[in-house]
């Protein structure tokens, strides 16, 4: 298998990584099936916010899971995106948790979650002009220095746009990523939703990213609705299986990155877990076609 | 208003229009795209109400309870990502939702459930030995100015209705048809290496218990307990106490010469 160092690398965020594999979401469902059942599988991610506790069995089943399967740490909460200072005791909290469990990546998203002392509890849309860019980049510089080690930034999936963005989406990641030198989490899906939603393509999206900083890929279901105009409005909910047009677009991007980690990402209408393991298996076979 | 002020006010405000600098490329009303953020917003509060509240839910019904958990995720959004900490003012919500009053108990059962949710996240702690524990007793010439230490995951919670006996009989199919739940109860919530347990215990032991965990003494925690009811137990007690590992400490008061 190709290890990570071999893969056209940019940055740090590679090392030690994970490996180029696909993973899953742990939920806490599976948590007995996974232990008792040692899934061959690449790496499981969870959620940083859910484990934010004291103690009890998340910690429990968690600290015995990461005994026997690589670890990446996905924040939902951190604000990036957000006008306000980054909260300092969220951040406190990831450092214990990195500290604790030393998980093989971290990344976080390109929203805002939280408003004033409000946390809203969904990533929220960000207008792509320079002072957000300055904000966002000392924001991740932060988040890099505080936690010592580089992070990854997952792209978003929106709805709308801002009449005050002066950038397109992809420049705005791509200047994020040469400023801050993070490394990207590119969620396949979210391209897809956010491509459909904003009628643009979803390949020149890709060809606009800078794809060498990509450590890591999401895979994820989306659902359909449809806007004032009738058209159709993907949502990115998490809670479907993989569409094919996102399997697709999945091949074409590891044809030009290499086998990266991959997480398939289930959060809603939760699956038996073989249902999920079924899916990680569909993108290993993705994997071991660009493996060398 | 900055722009996230504009946004993040329409977004906790049902009635409140989209706001203002957002558009759709294909000239579709941002409203109706708007609307799925506000969506994702309070559907997924709610079920995280829902998800923490099984109970209180399952006694008003679906339709209800998130009707009234919508009103409270506009009332009280949440003020930390750590969304298991989300929904502690529910109850007292619930105790002055006049909607909810032919339901008298249902504030309390929302407390009791609060309590499972911060039994099953609470810190870890190594509990004593029980027969070192029952051998440090008898070995005690003045049990009244020993200091017990309880598992952080304890806690009681009184009540005028059977808050346990209501919760209990939600765990199981049928069995509804029994239940009285008129009469005064106390709950016990605590967990035992993984697994979070609720009892019904007398308003005595609630008082004894609590003595406790404010730091008093045995002798003085008896007292309290004994205030609170004549028929307190104090063996019945320690020895549920004893037996599900939540004693972690035990120390002797430190008896200051006059």
């Amino acid at each position: 298998m190709m290890t990570l160092s071999s893969l056209p690398a940019v940055s740090q965020a590679q090392a030690p990584g994970l490996p180029g594999r696909a993973g899953l979401g742990l939920k806490h469902e599976h948590f007995i099936e996974v232990l008792e059942t040692s899934p061959d599988i690449g790496f499981f991610e969870v959620h940083a916010e859910n484990y934010m506790v004291a103690g009890g069995p998340f910690h429990h089943y968690l600290g015995l899971i990461r005994e026997q399967y690589p670890l990446s740490l996905h924040g939902v909460g951190l604000s990036i995106g957000g006008e306000g200072r980054l909260d300092r005791a969220h951040l406190a909290r990831l450092s214990t948790l990195i500290e604790r469990y030393q998980p093989h990546s971290f990344s976080e998203h390109l929203a805002w979650s939280s408003h004033g002392p409000v946390f809203l509890n969904d990533l929220l849309p960000l207008a792509y002009d320079s002072a957000t860019l300055q904000r966002v980049c000392e924001h991740i510089d932060q988040v890099q220095s505080t936690l010592k080690r580089p992070m990854l930034l997952e792209n978003p999936s929106t709805y709308l746009q801002f009449q005050r963005s002066t950038l397109d989406e992809t420049d705005f990641i791509s200047e994020i990523i040469r400023r801050t030198g993070c490394g990207l989490l590119l969620d396949v899906n979210n391209v897809y939703v956010s491509c459909i939603n904003h009628q643009r393509d979803p390949q020149s999206y890709l060809d606009a990213l800078p794809l060498h900083a990509v450590s890591e890929i999401h895979l994820a279901g989306f659902a359909e609705d449809t806007d004032s105009l009738g058209d159709r409005l993907l949502i990115d909910d998490h809670g479907a299986p993989i569409d094919n047009a996102v399997w697709q677009l999945y091949e074409k991007v590891l044809a030009q990155v290499g086998p990266v980690p991959t997480l398939i990402e289930r959060d809603n209408q939760l699956p038996a877990f073989s249902v999920l393991l079924a899916e990680a298996q569909q993108a290993e076979r993705y994997l071991a076609q660009v493996s060398p | 208003m900055s722009l996230q002020d504009d946004f993040a006010a329409a977004l906790l405000a049902p009635e409140q229009a989209c706001p203002d600098g957002l558009f759709s490329i294909n000239g579709a009303d941002p409203a109706s795209r708007f609307a799925v953020y506000r969506n994702n917003v309070h559907s997924s509060l709610i079920n995280a109400l829902a998800a923490a509240y099984p109970v209180t839910l399952q006694l008003v019904g679906e339709a209800f309870f998130r009707a009234m958990a919508s009103l409270y995720v506009q009332a009280h959004p949440p003020t930390s990502p750590v969304m298991s900490e989300y929904g502690g003012a529910l109850a007292e919500f619930i105790q002055g939702f006049e909607p909810a009053q032919s339901v008298p108990y249902l504030a309390d059962i929302a407390r009791l459930e609060r309590l499972r949710v911060r039994a099953y996240h609470a810190a870890d702690c190594q509990a004593l030995d029980q027969q070192a524990v029952l051998l440090a007793l008898q070995g005690q010439a003045d049990l009244g100015t020993l200091r017990l230490q309880l598992q952080p995951s304890l806690a009681t919670l009184n009540s005028p209705y059977a808050v346990v006996a209501v919760w209990a009989v939600h765990q199981t199919e049928g069995g509804l048809a029994t239940l009285n739940p008129w009469h005064p109860q106390g709950a016990l919530v605590l967990r035992q290496g993984l697994e979070v347990k609720v009892f019904a215990i007398d308003p005595g032991s609630v008082a004894f218990i609590n003595s406790l965990a404010h730091g008093n003494a045995l002798g003085t925690a008896v007292e309290h307990a004994l205030e609170a009811s004549t028929e307190f137990d104090l063996h019945q007690c320690l020895t549920l106490l004893i037996s599900h590992n939540t004693l972690t400490h035990l120390h002797l008061e430190q008896k200051v010469s006059p």
